[in-house]
């Protein structure tokens, strides 16, 4: 049997009210439907989720890992960025 | 005892045995991986109705069987379920057409039993009745999709179709047992329930572009324990272990 003409969906999450959808991993399927039928059996068999949402991997538009050093290292040498220099009031709890 | 409700409880139970059964065989054989994983979830969900229907069964009875002792201990003639359930899985298109013509008998079964005035079975049904839904889900998009598909996959659809169809008609059998108990609320009368299974499959089989048999040769005698050929096999596999070694635990 193959599968060769089924696309890939990239396959994400909800885990409970509140949280967002995480992504968890692909599989293919013929159509929408079924993804998310598949999804539900392969990615939610232990209660992991509550909502599940399928995209189709062609349809995701990636960043390229060649660029990746303009994209992201300009944020390495900006500490600044980071509310790591205030002082957290006694008190206030969860920061 | 109430005879009756044992009796009618060894019907769903051997149902849900049976052919939990014969998903399980697809365990490791799947035309596709999620499907694979799929098919063993719907066993599972099957063999876990068998488990709590019938070990209520062993507790009407009163006669210290549980749901064990009668799964792996009893003989094929004392066996109640459908010849639907016991025919062979063929190919995928065979085993979804067997679904989807039994999960479209099951859900309107199951809706009407949690008003059963029997409580423990009402349970058991509100219970198996959310699986239920989402087995007919699954085995109604697989006929739609194999049946409107390519080809192929619409001719053994069809031939899936017309090779089943002949066990429908006992989806719907009643005797004295039935009457006894739909005198007292505990089981729902099958005539309704017979009314949503046409439309459910009229409305598939329509979407799936296939064409219901005309042929009117219908074939029933699981219900009193006269079985095909296919259940001996079943149970020569599935009571195995429990003949060779009885009482083996692990």
């Amino acid at each position: 049997m193959s599968n060769a003409n089924w696309p890939l969906w990239e396959v994400f999450i909800r885990s409970k009210q509140g949280l967002s959808h995480k992504h968890v991993g692909s599989l293919r399927a013929a159509d929408a439907e079924m993804a998310v039928t598949n999804a539900r059996d392969v990615y939610t068999r232990r209660s992991e989720g509550i909502s599940i949402w399928v995209v189709k991997s062609n349809d995701v538009y990636a960043s390229d890992p060649s660029e990746a050093e303009e994209l992201f290292e300009p944020a390495d040498s900006k500490v600044y960025r980071h509310p790591t220099f205030y002082e957290v009031p006694e008190g206030i709890s969860h920061m | 005892m109430n005879n009756n409700l044992f009796e009618y409880l060894l019907r769903l139970g051997d149902d849900s045995l049976i052919i939990g059964h014969r998903l399980s065989e697809w365990c490791g054989h799947g035309p596709i991986l999620e499907e694979d994983i799929a098919m063993t979830n719907l066993a599972l969900d099957f063999i876990g109705q068998a488990t709590s229907i019938l070990n209520y069964a062993g507790q009407v009875e009163g006669k210290d069987r549980d749901g064990d002792a009668l799964a792996f201990l009893r003989y094929e003639r004392e066996y109640r379920n459908l010849l639907l359930v016991e025919q062979p899985n063929e190919d995928f298109g065979v085993t979804m057409m067997r679904q989807f013509l039994f999960d479209a008998f099951r859900k309107p079964l199951f809706e009407a039993l949690t008003k059963s005035t029997d409580k423990q079975l009402a349970a058991i049904a509100e219970k198996s009745l959310k699986e239920t839904r989402y087995h007919l889900k699954h085995s109604s998009e697989w006929v739609i999709r194999l049946g409107d598909g390519t080809e192929e996959s619409h001719k053994r659809a069809q031939y899936a179709l017309d090779t089943l169809w002949r066990y429908t008609d006992e989806l719907f059998f009643e005797n004295e047992v039935d009457q006894a108990l739909q005198a007292e609320g505990i089981v729902p009368s099958l005539a309704p329930i017979k009314k949503e299974w046409v439309k459910t499959v009229q409305d598939v089989i329509e979407e799936a572009t296939l064409t219901i048999p005309q042929n009117g040769w219908k074939q029933d005698g699981g219900r009193i324990g006269r079985h095909s050929e296919n259940l001996g096999y079943i149970l020569a596999e599935l009571q195995y272990m429990q003949r060779a070694y009885p009482g083996n635990k692990w």
